[in-house]
């Protein structure tokens, strides 16, 4: 079983780009300090690689040839294809793994009919991650693509699968793998109304990922989630592909809707490795 | 009506620096690879973020390109606000605006 950790985490590039404006710093500060636990026990893992599921916003896929799924099988990625100083994030290099994650690409292929990549341009839905969690950009990243911006999306259940072919290739190499999904819950990003969360919903979503509640979980529809949870709710599929990798109880280290310049409740959690 | 070509535009210069350069030096010979209406080719060259959200351009996608031109956070929140007050409601997309145009954060608020 070469899984050693799974977890998840908000992206919202207003985390790094907008950090200088918060006023309520003391949640803030909570905030960072729970992702660098995450950090650290990503670290304590052993893991040699990081696998990163995201929500991309149209760095590298368009709607000219868009994947429902998409794994990076490059030496070598960069980023952010952003402003550095608008998201207060240096353009950088970060290696990848090819060699595992083509055999881990194999492997999902089984079940999911995935794309792969060797270019990636990562955006701020993985550079903020990385800042926090691999701040010396010296872990190769594997970066994994869920579309959550251009529908037609794929279903919950489809992204439910995906997690356990993730699962069963990390768990057919050698090599210790960390996995972490990023991505919003209900949120209204790039929008007036950005900064909107629905707390009592984002709640009930990550009690039911917690609880691995995969009957509640697949129970969303996009129509429901975009009416209580805006178009940045689709991207609960990165939590939920995560959560199904991970099959074990999840750990909520940390959610506020206390920071809404950030424009997403703020998430860090872990599940337990098993199955 | 041709949003998908606007959106085109407005991802190949957020990922690419060569478009990036182009659209500094010789902006119309950039939007001429495009196929665009002249309302959308105006409100490019104008860097018109409200009319560009009302016409349903991904917020993704115009939050880069407003971050590109570099616009402060809440002047963008604002412009989009603006559009909606001089073009109508949002056009097309999953990007509408759902609230009454209230700021929701209190840092907005101050401004």
């Amino acid at each position: 079983m070469s899984l050693v950790y799974a977890g998840v985490l908000s992206h919202a590039p207003g985390i790094t780009g907008r950090a200088d404006l918060v006023k309520n710093t003391e949640k803030r500060d909570e905030f960072y300090a729970a992702l660098d636990k995450q950090r650290q026990e990503i670290e304590d893992s052993g893991a040699e690689a990081l696998i990163v599921i995201a929500a991309e916003h149209f760095a590298n896929f368009f709607m000219n040839n868009m994947p429902a799924y998409c794994i990076g099988i490059g030496d070598q990625y960069e980023g952010p294809i952003e402003d550095p100083a608008w998201l207060k994030i240096d353009k950088t290099k970060v290696p990848g793994a090819p060699n595992l994650a083509t055999r881990l690409t194999k492997e999902v292929m089984k079940t999911v009919d995935t794309a792969y990549a060797e270019e990636w341009k990562f955006d701020h839905g993985i550079m903020v991650p990385l800042n926090f969690l691999t701040p010396r950009y010296d872990m190769p990243i594997i970066p994994v693509n869920i579309n959550c911006q251009g529908p037609p999306l794929t279903p919950l259940n489809r992204a439910w699968e995906f997690g356990e072919a993730l699962r069963r290739a990390c768990d057919s190499v050698s090599e210790k793998v960390a996995l972490v999904g990023t991505g919003g819950i209900s949120h209204w990003p790039a929008t007036p109304d950005s900064g909107k969360i629905n707390e009592p919903w984002d709640r009930e979503f990550l009690d039911s990922l917690m609880n691995q509640d995969k009957e509640a979980l697949l129970r969303y529809t996009d129509e429901e989630t975009y009416q209580e949870a805006g178009q940045g709710g689709f991207e609960i599929r990165t939590y939920i592909t995560a959560a199904a990798a991970a099959k074990g109880q999840g750990d909520l280290q940390f959610y506020t809707g206390e920071l809404p310049i950030f424009a997403v409740g703020c998430t860090v959690a872990k599940f337990s490795i098993s199955g | 009506m041709s949003l998908y070509h606007l959106q085109k535009f407005l991802y190949e210069l957020n990922r690419d620096d060569s478009v990036k350069e182009k659209f500094h030096k010789d902006l119309d010979a950039l939007i001429s690879q495009f196929e665009l209406s002249t309302e959308e080719s105006n409100a490019l060259r104008e860097g018109d973020i409200g009319l560009l959200y009302v016409l349903g351009v991904n917020g993704q996608i115009l939050m880069h390109f407003a971050a590109l031109l570099g616009i402060e956070w809440f002047d963008y929140l604002e412009m989009m606000r603006e559009g909606i007050n001089k073009y109508g409601p949002v056009r097309d997309g999953v990007y509408a605006m759902t609230g009454g145009g209230e700021s929701f954060a209190e840092e907005g608020k101050e401004r």
